[in-house]
C-alpha cells in the first residue's frame, strides 16, 4: 500500500508536467535549462584560460610566422610586412649557413632528448624496482630521490653551473680526488657543455620516472609474482613477463611527457650557458630564443617555432597510433 | 573509440601549447600614471655601482630631492644588465614600459629603429637645458646620424688599461705604450704556478669581447659595417683586430679559468687581489677595485695602447644613455626628470658612486681622487674614442660577433689556438646571422 502511494505521486509529479500544469512546469523548465548549462558554465573558465594562455598566443605565433616582425615593428606588430613562407625557406634551406644551424639544432636536440629520456627512465626504473621492495629505510630514500623534482628547476640548475666550474667546481674536485682528471676540465663550454646539459636535464628528470613507474608497480598485485616464483620464474623473468608488460600503460605516457618536456626543454641550457651557449648545446628552444630575442627576428623565430610544433604533433600522432594498435592487438 | 580519443586530443593541445610558447612574446613592466593629485613616473635604472642595493642607496635621495623640488614622485627600480635589453624589449613591444629608462648608450641607434621612444627634437631639447650642455662626443651616441636623438647621455664611461703599479715595478716594467710591449710585459708578469697572470680578461661576457673586437679593429683600421650600413666583419683588419684579443687568451697570460668569467665582478677581482697584472676595463671598475681592498693609489692607467704603426684608438664611447617613452603619459615631467638627472649639479654627485665620467661640457672629472686617472680617461675621451657604428642593428653586431669571439676565446682556453681562418669563418657565421635579422 505504502509503495503504491509512491507510485502514485511519483506519477502524478510526472503526469503534471507533462501535461504542462501551472505550478509545476516552470521550475522543471528551469532545472532542465540549469541542467543542460550546468557542464557548460563548470567548463567555461577552464576553456577562457585555456584560449588566453595557451591558444591565443599559438595563433598569434604562427601569424608571426608569415610576416616580417623585426625591431622596426615591434612597437606596433600590426604594421609588418607580410612575408609569406619566406621564413620557412629560410629555416629549411639547409645548405644556406642559417639553415644549416637550424639542423645542427635540430639534431643535438634529438640527441639530447633520446639521452635525457633513455636514461632518466632506466634510472627511474632501476630505482623504482629497487625501492618497490619493502626494506628498512625504504622511506628515506623515496625521499631523498625525489628532492631533485622538488627543488626549485632555477635553483637547481644554478647550483649545477656552480659545481661545474673549472677552477673551484665540486666536479672537477671530485674527479681529481678520484685521480680521474687533472682537475682542470672545462665542463660549461666546448663538447663537453653537451654533456654536462644531459646530466643535469637526467638529474632534473628521473625523479618523475621514479614517481610515475613506483605508482605503477604497486598497482601490480603480488600474488603474480608469487606464482611466477612457484613456476620457477628468476627476477629477469619477471621483470621481462609480469613487471614491464603490467607497466605498459604508465610508459606509454610517461616517455611521452618526458620527450616533449625534453625536446622544449628551454631552463636547463639557459641557466647553464646564458642566451647564447656553445655550439655543443644549441639545443632548438634556445636557438630559437637567440632569433627571437637576440637578432630581433621574432619573424623568423616563430617559423622555426611552427616547424617545432609541426615535428612534435606528428611524432606524438605516430607514437599515439602505433603503441595504441599494439596495445590493441595485446 | 572515444576513449582513446580524449587523451589523445589533450596530449596533442599540450604539445601545440607547448611548442608554440616561442613564438608568443611576454609584457613585463609597469606604465607609469598620474597618483590621486600628484605624479607619479616611473624609472628604470641601470646596475652602476658594485650591486643593485648600492645603486637604490645612492640614487634614493636624489630622486627625493627631485619629489621635493618638483612634486614629482619617481617610482624607482634598479635593473641588472643581463636582463635589461630583454626588459626594454619586451616593454616595447608590449608598450607598458616605464616613463623613463637608462639603456647602454650603444644600443641608442637599434632602440631608435623600434620608435617607441620620444626623439628629443628641438623643443624637447630645449626643455632638458639644450643641447649645448653635453659633451659633443657623448651626445652623439644618442642615436643614428641625422636624426632627432632618442637618448641623451648620463653617465660617460670609456676604457683602459688599468696596471698594479707594485708588480710592475717588482719586474723592473714601465707601462706598456705599444701592444708589442703589452705582450711582453704581460709574458713576463704571468707565473701559471702562482696562480698570477699577466692580464685578467672577461672571457665570458660578450660585451667585452664586442667591445676590444671593436677597438682592436679599429687599431687595424678595420669598420664592421661599410658606408651603407651593411655587416663587414670578415675584413682582413677585423679578422686581425679579434686575433689580438684572442691571443691574449692563446699565449696564456690570461688565467683560462676567465673564459667563463660574464659581467660581473671576477676580473676586476683578480686585479684587485693580485692575481693579474693588467686590466682592460672601463673607468667604472674603480668601484670594485676599492670594494675589493684596493687602493686608488694601488694602481695607475694608460690608454690600451696600439700595434705599433697603426691607428692610436683606445677606447670607444662608452657609457649610459636616458630615453623616455614615447607613450609615456607624464612628458613633461619626464623630461623635467631628465633634465634633472643631466644637470651639472647632479652628475656632480652621481659621478663620485658610479665612477662616471661628467656628460656636462666643460665639467671637471671628480670621479676620482687620482688626479693622473682622471686625466687619463679625460684625454681618452676627448681623443682616442670613437663611437660604435650608429646603426640600427647595432645591438644585434654587439651580440652576435661578442659571442662568435667568447666562443674563439673558450676554444682558445681549451689548448686549440684559433687560427686567422677559424677567426674568419666565426665572423662569417656571426654576420650570416645578422643577415637572417634582415
Amino acid at each position: 500500500m505504502t509503495s503504491n502511494s509512491t507510485l502514485d505521486r511519483t506519477d502524478g509529479r510526472r503526469g503534471a508536467a507533462r501535461r504542462g500544469l501551472p505550478g509545476h512546469a516552470k521550475p522543471g523548465r528551469a532545472r532542465g535549462t540549469s541542467h543542460r548549462l550546468a557542464p557548460y558554465l563548470l567548463i567555461a573558465p577552464a576553456i577562457i584560460l585555456e584560449l588566453l594562455i595557451h591558444i591565443v598566443p599559438m595563433v598569434v605565433g604562427v601569424w608571426m610566422s608569415f610576416v616580417g616582425l623585426t625591431q622596426a615593428y615591434i612597437a606596433n606588430w600590426s604594421t609588418a610586412p607580410w612575408e609569406g613562407l619566406s621564413s620557412y625557406k629560410l629555416a629549411l634551406d639547409f645548405s644556406s649557413p642559417i639553415g644549416n644551424s637550424f639542423l645542427h639544432s635540430f639534431e643535438v636536440t634529438c640527441l639530447y632528448t633520446i639521452l635525457v629520456v633513455g636514461i632518466s627512465w632506466t634510472l627511474g626504473m632501476s630505482a623504482a624496482l629497487v625501492l618497490h621492495r619493502n626494506f628498512r629505510g625504504r622511506g628515506l630514500f623515496r625521499t631523498l630521490f625525489l628532492v631533485p623534482y622538488a627543488m626549485p628547476i632555477y635553483a637547481g640548475i644554478m647550483t649545477w653551473s656552480f659545481m661545474l666550474q673549472r677552477d673551484n667546481g665540486l666536479v672537477n674536485h671530485v674527479l681529481k680526488s678520484l685521480g680521474l682528471t687533472n682537475g682542470d676540465s672545462f665542463w660549461l663550454i666546448g663538447s663537453n657543455a653537451f654533456w654536462s646539459m644531459v646530466v643535469v636535464a637526467v638529474w632534473r628528470s628521473w625523479p618523475f620516472a621514479f614517481l610515475m613507474l613506483l605508482a605503477g608497480l604497486q598497482n601490480i598485485p603480488d600474488d603474480v609474482y608469487d606464482a611466477a616464483s612457484v613456476d620457477g620464474a628468476g627476477i629477469w623473468k619477471q621483470i621481462r613477463h609480469i613487471t614491464l608488460p603490467a607497466l605498459r600503460p604508465v610508459n606509454l605516457v610517461m616517455v611521452l611527457m618526458l620527450f616533449l618536456w625534453t625536446f622544449n626543454d628551454f631552463n636547463t641550457p639557459f641557466v647553464l650557458f646564458g642566451a647564447q651557449p656553445p655550439k655543443s648545446a644549441d639545443i632548438i628552444s634556445i636557438h630559437i630564443y637567440g632569433a627571437s630575442f637576440v637578432n630581433w627576428d621574432f619573424g623568423f623565430g616563430s617559423a622555426m617555432s611552427v616547424l617545432l610544433l609541426v615535428f612534435l604533433l606528428v611524432v606524438t600522432g605516430i607514437y599515439l597510433l602505433v603503441f595504441n594498435r599494439r596495445s590493441r592487438r595485446a | 573509440m572515444k576513449r582513446r580519443l580524449i587523451p589523445a586530443l589533450a596530449i596533442v593541445a599540450m604539445v601545440a601549447s607547448t611548442a608554440a610558447c616561442g613564438g608568443s612574446s611576454g609584457s613585463n613592466g609597469s606604465a607609469g600614471g598620474s597618483g590621486s593629485g600628484s605624479t607619479t613616473l616611473t624609472y628604470w635604472a641601470s646596475n652602476q655601482g658594485s650591486s643593485i642595493d648600492v645603486d637604490k642607496k645612492v640614487l634614493g635621495p636624489e630622486l627625493k630631492k627631485f619629489e621635493k623640488q618638483t612634486g614629482i614622485k619617481v617610482n624607482l627600480q634598479v635593473i641588472g644588465w643581463p636582463d635589461l635589453l630583454n626588459k626594454i624589449l619586451a616593454a616595447t613591444s608590449s608598450g607598458k614600459g616605464p616613463d623613463v629608462l637608462n639603456i647602454g648608450n650603444t644600443w641608442a641607434p637599434s632602440l631608435q629603429a623600434t620608435g617607441a621612444f620620444l626623439p628629443f627634437d628641438s623643443s624637447a631639447l630645449k626643455a632638458i637645458g639644450g643641447k649645448s650642455k653635453f659633451v659633443p662626443a657623448s651626445f652623439a651616441t644618442g642615436g643614428a646620424a641625422g636624426k632627432d636623438p632618442t637618448s641623451v647621455p648620463l653617465y660617460s664611461l670609456v676604457y683602459g688599461l688599468y696596471y698594479n703599479k707594485k708588480m710592475f715595478a717588482d719586474a723592473g716594467l714601465k707601462p706598456p705604450t705599444t701592444w708589442e710591449e703589452l705582450q711582453s710585459d704581460a709574458k713576463k708578469l704571468t707565473d701559471p704556478s702562482k696562480g698570477v697572470y699577466g692580464m685578467a680578461m672577461e672571457g665570458g661576457s660578450y660585451t667585452e669581447s664586442v667591445h676590444f673586437a671593436f677597438i682592436f679593429g679599429q687599431q687595424q683600421g678595420a669598420d664592421p659595417f661599410d658606408s651603407s650600413g651593411k655587416a663587414d666583419f670578415t675584413s682582413p683588419g677585423m679578422v686581425a683586430g679579434v686575433k689580438q684579443y684572442v691571443d691574449l687568451m692563446s699565449n696564456k697570460v690570461v688565467n683560462p679559468s676567465s673564459v667563463q668569467y660574464k659581467n660581473g665582478p671576477e676580473a676586476p677581482g683578480d686585479f684587485a687581489k693580485g692575481k693579474a697584472a693588467m686590466l682592460m676595463s672601463q673607468n667604472n671598475a674603480d668601484n670594485t677595485l676599492v670594494a675589493d681592498g684596493m687602493k686608488t693609489s694601488d694602481y695607475g692607467v694608460v690608454a690600451i695602447p696600439a700595434p705599433s704603426g697603426k691607428k692610436d684608438t683606445a677606447s670607444f664611447v662608452a657609457g649610459i644613455n636616458m630615453s623616455i617613452f614615447k607613450n609615456t603619459k607624464n612628458k613633461d615631467a619626464a623630461l623635467k626628470f631628465v633634465k634633472f638627472m643631466t644637470s651639472p649639479a647632479e652628475q656632480k654627485i652621481l659621478d663620485v658612486p658610479f665612477a662616471a665620467l661628467p656628460v656636462n661640457a666643460g665639467a671637471t672629472p671628480n670621479f676620482t681622487k687620482n688626479a693622473a686617472e682622471a686625466k687619463t680617461f679625460q684625454g681618452i675621451l676627448a681623443q682616442r674614442a670613437v663611437p660604435l657604428p650608429l646603426v640600427a642593428n647595432e645591438s644585434q653586431f654587439e651580440t652576435n660577433v661578442g659571442n662568435a669571439v667568447n666562443q674563439l676565446i673558450a676554444q682558445a682556453a681549451t689548448g686549440k689556438a684559433p687560427t686567422d681562418s677559424d677567426i674568419k669563418a666565426a665572423l662569417q657565421q656571426a654576420q650570416d646571422k645578422m643577415a637572417s635579422a634582415g
